[in-house]
C-alpha cells in the first residue's frame, strides 16, 4: 500500500496537569498545528475523526466536545472510542474510500477523573468488576505470567524504564523526562508486585492530531509525507483467564498482516525505528515478541544487547514512550506520530539516522486485548 | 475511487422493555447471529467487525473488547465508534468505508443497547457539558420540547397534528415482529396520556428498549455472491453540526443537520426530488414532533406543509412515501442500536424481506440517524448498484 | 499566552457520572450465582464443539461461536496461575491492601478464574494449590465466594 499519506502531525507538550485549557482548547491547538505542519488550511479537510473515551471524560458523547474545535462544522466527522492509532486507521479507510484528506485528533485529561475507576469499567460487571480490578492491577497479573514463564527478572524490566525515561530527554513533548538507574526503579514505592511505581506511566494531560491524505492532497503538502504502508488489526478474548497474558496472539496477527501489507519479511532487519504503546515497563519486550521482533521470552534481553537502545539495530521508543507520558488514547496517536516524524527526519534530536521504515502500536482492553500496527515510510 | 458496498444481511432481536435471560454481551450474540444467518454466512467468513453503544447506559468501558466472545470479535479486527443517538448510523458508516477502502470484504456493524441496566435521563444528562450545561439541562425531552413549541408557534401545528405520527408509527409497528411496543395506539391515545413537558405528553415519546441490531455488508463482487438483492449504498452522509446546545435551538433555520446531510446524500445518490424518487423511508424520530418537522428538513415536502401532508397520508402505509413501516423509534428504541435499525430496516424494504412490513417495489429507501447535539446521519441504500 | 489571563484563576467543578446502573446477569450467569449463594458449588459450561469447559460460564464459545448448553460442576479447588499483590487502594477494591488478585486453574476447568486471596500473602506462588472460602452471607454475588485461601 503507498497511496496515503501522514502529512501534517501536532502534539502538545503533556503534562500532569493542564489546568488553563479545556478539551476544546487542547484540540483547537493541535488541529491549527496540524494544518500548519501539513501546510493546509481547514477548507483542505473534508473528513473529521474524534478519538474519546465516555468514561475517562466523565461525559456521554464525548466527542460532542471538540467538534467545533477540530474543524468538524458542516464536515463528515465520527468519534472512534478507542486507542488513537484505531482512530486512524478510521481515518485512513476514510481517505481510501475517496476523501481528500482526513484530520484524527485525540485527547485527554487523566488529571481529571480516576483512572482506576474508569478502567474496572474495562471488567466484567457480573464476575470481575466487584473484585476491584483495574488497568494497574491486571497488567501486574501479566507481568506476574510473563516474567515468571521466561524466568525474567525484576531488574530486567527495570531497564526499560530507564532507557525510555532516558530517552525522553531528547523529546520536549515528554513528561517526564529523568536520568535514573535500575536500582531508582527497584527501591520506588510496590505499586502491585512485580510492578513498583517507576514500572507504571504517569497520568497525563494532552492532545494530538495528525493529517491523512490521498495522492491529491499530498502533493501540495509542505511537508516531506510518511507514506502509510501497512496497518491492521485484531482483538483476542475478553476474560483475563481465557488468555495466555505472555503470549499475544491478536498483536502478532496484526503485526503479521501489516508486515504483508507492507512487504516486511524479516522485521528486526527492514524497520528502523519502533514506537509501541508501553504504559508498563513489561509490555515493551513483551510486545516486542508479540511483534515478531524477537523470539518468544527473548525480548527482556534486547536492551543488554543494545537492539533497542538509541543508536542499536531497532531503537525502541527514541521519544520516550507511554512510560514518559500517558495521556490515554492520545498515547497512541502519538506513537504514530514519532514514527511519522522519524521517517521524516523532523525527530530532533530523539531522531534515528536515516530512519526509513518505522512501527508504530496502540492497543485497547486489559492487558493489551485488542492491538493496532501500523507501518510507515520516508518513499513510496 | 471508492468499492461499491452493499448491506447483504441484517438481524435483530426481539426489543423489550427488559432482558433479564441475558446480559449485553449475549444479547450482541443474539442480533450476530441473526445477522449470519440471514446472509448465510459464518463467523469465520467476517473480516472485521465496528461496534457501538453509549458507555453510561450499560457502564461498560471498552465494549469492542468486552464484547468479543458475542460479537464474533475473537482473532478479528473489530473497532468502536460511539456518537450518541447517531451511533448505530455512524457504525454503520464506518463499516461503509472498512468495505469501501478496499481494506475488508465482509464487515460486521453492530449497534446494541440495554437501557433497562440504567437510568436513561440520568445518563442521558451527562452528555451536556460538565461546567456550562449539566447543571441545568434536564434531558433529551425538555429539549425537544422547545423545539416542538417552536414549530408550533411558527405554523399553527397542532397536538392532534403530531399525534397522528404515533398513531402511524404505532399502527405501523403491529407488522413487525421485532417492534417493542405492538399495541394498536390512536391519536386520541396520545392526547389522553399525561403531560412530560408541554407540547410532549407520555404518547408522544419512544419507549426505552433493550435490544441489538447487526448488519453484515460487503464489497461489490462479493456482495452478489452472498444476497441475492443486496441494498446497495448510494449515499453516507454526516453532519454533527454543533458542540454546544444553545448553538442548535435557531428553529426558525430547521434543523441544520439534517438539512445538510440530506442535501449531501441527495447529491451522493442523484436525487433531485426526494419524495418521487425515495420509496420508503425509516427515519430515527424520537419524539412525535420530528414526524413533521424533520421531513420538511429531509425536502419530502416545504417548510410548515408536513401537517398537511401527513394528514393525506402519504407517508402511511400506502401512501406515496411510507416512513417508518417498522414503526420506527416511537415503537423501539434501544439507543446505541436504533439508528442502525434504521439502516437494517432501510435495506430489509431495498432486499424485499419485510414481511408485513414491507413497502412494493422499494428502489430507493433512505435511513436516518438523530443523536447527540441536534445531530444527522444519512444513509440511502438502493436496489440498484450506483 | 495574552496579558488579561495572567489575572485568571483556573477553577474546577466537582461532578462524578452517579448514574445507578443493574446489571442483568442472564440466564447463564444467574444459574453460577444461584448456585454458589444456594449450593457452595461453583459451575461451568461446556462447549460441545472445542470440548473446552468455562468458568465462569458463558451463553456461547466465543471462538466456535456456538451456543453452550452443557453445565459442568467444577471443583472448589485449584491452582494458582498467576497472581499479583496489591499495594495500592481505591474505592473500588473489597478489601483494603495488601491482598492479592490470582488466576486460578480450578479442577475441571480449562480456563483461569479470577479471584481474590487475603491471608498468607508472603506465601503465595504460581503453582500453589487453592481453596475456596464462601462467605457466611451469601446473595448471589461473585464475592459470596470471599476469597481463595492455600491449601
Amino acid at each position: 500500500m503507498d497511496n496515503a499519506a501522514i502529512v501534517g502531525v501536532a502534539q502538545t507538550k503533556y503534562e500532569r496537569r493542564k489546568k488553563d485549557q479545556i478539551f476544546a482548547d487542547l484540540v483547537f491547538d493541535v488541529t491549527r498545528a496540524a494544518l500548519d505542519d501539513a501546510g493546509l488550511g481547514i477548507d483542505d479537510i473534508d473528513s473529521v475523526v474524534t478519538v474519546s473515551n465516555d468514561f475517562f471524560d466523565g461525559r456521554t458523547i464525548s466527542g460532542m466536545a471538540v467538534g467545533d474545535a477540530c474543524g468538524g462544522q458542516d464536515k463528515n466527522i465520527s468519534t472512534v472510542s478507542g486507542d488513537g492509532t484505531f482512530g486512524a486507521f478510521y481515518g485512513l479507510m476514510r481517505v481510501l474510500s475517496g476523501y481528500k484528506a482526513t484530520i484524527v485528533v485525540a485527547h485527554c485529561k487523566g488529571s481529571e477523573g480516576s483512572l482506576p475507576l474508569a478502567t474496572n469499567g474495562m471488567f466484567d460487571p457480573i464476575f470481575q468488576r466487584h473484585l476491584g480490578i483495574d488497568a494497574i492491577s491486571s497488567a501486574a497479573i501479566q507481568a506476574n505470567v510473563y516474567l515468571t514463564r521466561y524466568g525474567i527478572r525484576e531488574e530486567d524490566i527495570a531497564q526499560v524504564s530507564v532507557k525510555n525515561h532516558g530517552n525522553a530527554r531528547r523529546n520536549p513533548f515528554a513528561q517526564l523526562p529523568m536520568e535514573i538507574t535500575v536500582a531508582d526503579v527497584m527501591k520506588s514505592r510496590k505499586i502491585a508486585e512485580p510492578l513498583k511505581l517507576l514500572d507504571c506511566c504517569p497520568i497525563s494531560d494532552g492532545a494530538a492530531a495528525i493529517i491523512i491524505a490521498g495522492e491529491e492532497v499530498v502533493a501540495r503538502c509542505k511537508t516531506k509525507p510518511a507514506w502509510i504502508k501497512g496497518v491492521a488489526h485484531c482483538s483476542e478474548d475478553y476474560l483475563l483467564g481465557d488468555r495466555d497474558l505472555a503470549n499475544p496472539v491478536a498483536l502478532r496477527d496484526a503485526a503479521r498482516r501489516a508486515y504483508k501489507m507492507a512487504g516486511i519479511r524479516n522485521p528486526l532487519a527492514e524497520i528502523d525505528v519502533a514506537e509501541v504503546l508501553e504504559p508498563f515497563s513489561y509490555m515493551e519486550p513483551l510486545w516486542l515478541e508479540g511483534l515478531d521482533i524477537c523470539e518468544p521470552g527473548k525480548g527482556f534481553r534486547m536492551i543488554d544487547e543494545g537492539v533497542t537502545v538509541m543508536g542499536g539495530k531497532l531503537p525502541v521508543n527514541p521519544s520516550g514512550g507511554a512510560l514518559s507520558a500517558n495521556p490515554v488514547l492520545v498515547a497512541g496517536l502519538a506513537r504514530l506520530i514519532e514514527a511519522s516524524l522519524q521517517v521524516r527526519g523532523d525527530a530532533g534530536a530523539r531522531q534515528i539516522k536515516g530512519a526509513g521504515t518505522a512501527l508504530a502500536h496502540g492497543f485497547n482492553g486489559p492487558c493489551g486485548q485488542s492491538h493496532c500496527v501500523w507501518i510507515v515510510g520516508g518513499n513510496r | 475511487m471508492a468499492r461499491r458496498v452493499a448491506v447483504v444481511g441484517t438481524g435483530q432481536t426481539y426489543h423489550k422493555s427488559h432482558r433479564p435471560d441475558v446480559t449485553s454481551r449475549e444479547m450482541i450474540h443474539e442480533a450476530v447471529t441473526a445477522a449470519l444467518a440471514d446472509a448465510e454466512l459464518t463467523i469465520r467468513e467476517i473480516d472485521a467487525i465496528v461496534i457501538g453503544n453509549m458507555d453510561h447506559f450499560e457502564s461498560i468501558n471498552y465494549v469492542d473488547t468486552y464484547s468479543v466472545e458475542g460479537s464474533g470479535g475473537v482473532m478479528k479486527p473489530i473497532m468502536k465508534v460511539s456518537t450518541g443517538g447517531t451511533t448505530g448510523a455512524t457504525v454503520a458508516i464506518a463499516a461503509y468505508y472498512h468495505v469501501a477502502s478496499g481494506l475488508f470484504d465482509r464487515v460486521l456493524a453492530i449497534g446494541f443497547e440495554k437501557n433497562s441496566e440504567s437510568d436513561t435521563t440520568g445518563a442521558i444528562i451527562t452528555c451536556s457539558d460538565p461546567v456550562w450545561d449539566r447543571f441545568s439541562y434536564s434531558g433529551a425531552i425538555p429539549s425537544l420540547a422547545t423545539e416542538a413549541t417552536a414549530y408550533m408557534e411558527k405554523y399553527g401545528a397542532t397536538q392532534e397534528d403530531a399525534a397522528l405520527i404515533g398513531e402511524r408509527d404505532r399502527n405501523h409497528a403491529m407488522n413487525n415482529p421485532y417492534a417493542h411496543l405492538r399495541r394498536p395506539f390512536t391519536v386520541a391515545d396520545i392526547m389522553n396520556s399525561p403531560m412530560l413537558a408541554y407540547p410532549i405528553k407520555l404518547g408522544d415519546i419512544c419507549p426505552r428498549s433493550d435490544g441489538a441490531c447487526a448488519c453484515i455488508l460487503a464489497a461489490d463482487g462479493v456482495a452478489q455472491k452472498i444476497a441475492p438483492k443486496p441494498a446497495w449504498f448510494k449515499a453516507a452522509a454526516v453532519r454533527h453540526t454543533y458542540t454546544w446546545f444553545g448553538d442548535s435551538t435557531d428553529y426558525n433555520k430547521g434543523l441544520v443537520s439534517m438539512q445538510r446531510a440530506s442535501k449531501d446524500a441527495y447529491a451522493q445518490a442523484g436525487i433531485t426530488s426526494p419524495v418521487d424518487e425515495i420509496d420508503v423511508a425509516e427515519l430515527y424520530l424520537p419524539y412525535t414532533w420530528a414526524g413533521l418537522k424533520w421531513i420538511e428538513d429531509l425536502g419530502f415536502c416545504g417548510p410548515g406543509e408536513a401537517p398537511k401532508f401527513v394528514a393525506e397520508k402519504n407517508t402511511h402505509m400506502g401512501g406515496k412515501l411510507p416512513v417508518n413501516p417498522s414503526g420506527g423509534v416511537i415503537s423501539t428504541n434501544c439507543i446505541g442500536a436504533t439508528a442502525l435499525l434504521r439502516v437494517a430496516e432501510a435495506a430489509i424494504q431495498v432486499m424485499g424481506k419485510g414481511g408485513a412490513r414491507q413497502v412494493p417495489d422499494v428502489r430507493n429507501a433512505l435511513a436516518t440517524g438523530f443523536g447527540g447535539c441536534f445531530w444527522t446521519d444519512v444513509v440511502i441504500l438502493s436496489s440498484e448498484k450506483p | 499566552m495574552t496579558e488579561w489571563l495572567k489575572d485568571v484563576e483556573p477553577l474546577t467543578l466537582k461532578g462524578q457520572i452517579a448514574v445507578p446502573y443493574t446489571w442483568w446477569a442472564g440466564e447463564t450467569g444467574s444459574r453460577f450465582l444461584v448456585s454458589i449463594r444456594d449450593k457452595r458449588k461453583i459451575l461451568g459450561t461446556k462447549c460441545k464443539e472445542c470440548g473446552k469447559v468455562f468458568v465462569p460460564p458463558r451463553k456461547n464459545c466465543g471462538r466456535c461461536f456456538t451456543n453452550m448448553e452443557e453445565w459442568v460442576e467444577i471443583a472448589d479447588e485449584g491452582v494458582i496461575k498467576a497472581h499479583t499483590i496489591v499495594h495500592y487502594a481505591h474505592p473500588l477494591q473489597p478489601v483494603g491492601p495488601p491482598f492479592a488478585y490470582a488466576l486460578i486453574r480450578l479442577d475441571g476447568a480449562d480456563v483461569d478464574f479470577l479471584h481474590l486471596i487475603k491471608k498468607d500473602l508472603d506465601k503465595i506462588r504460581n503453582g500453589l494449590r487453592v481453596k475456596a472460602i464462601f462467605s457466611e452471607q451469601r446473595t448471589g454475588h461473585i464475592l459470596d465466594i470471599d476469597s481463595f485461601e492455600l491449601i
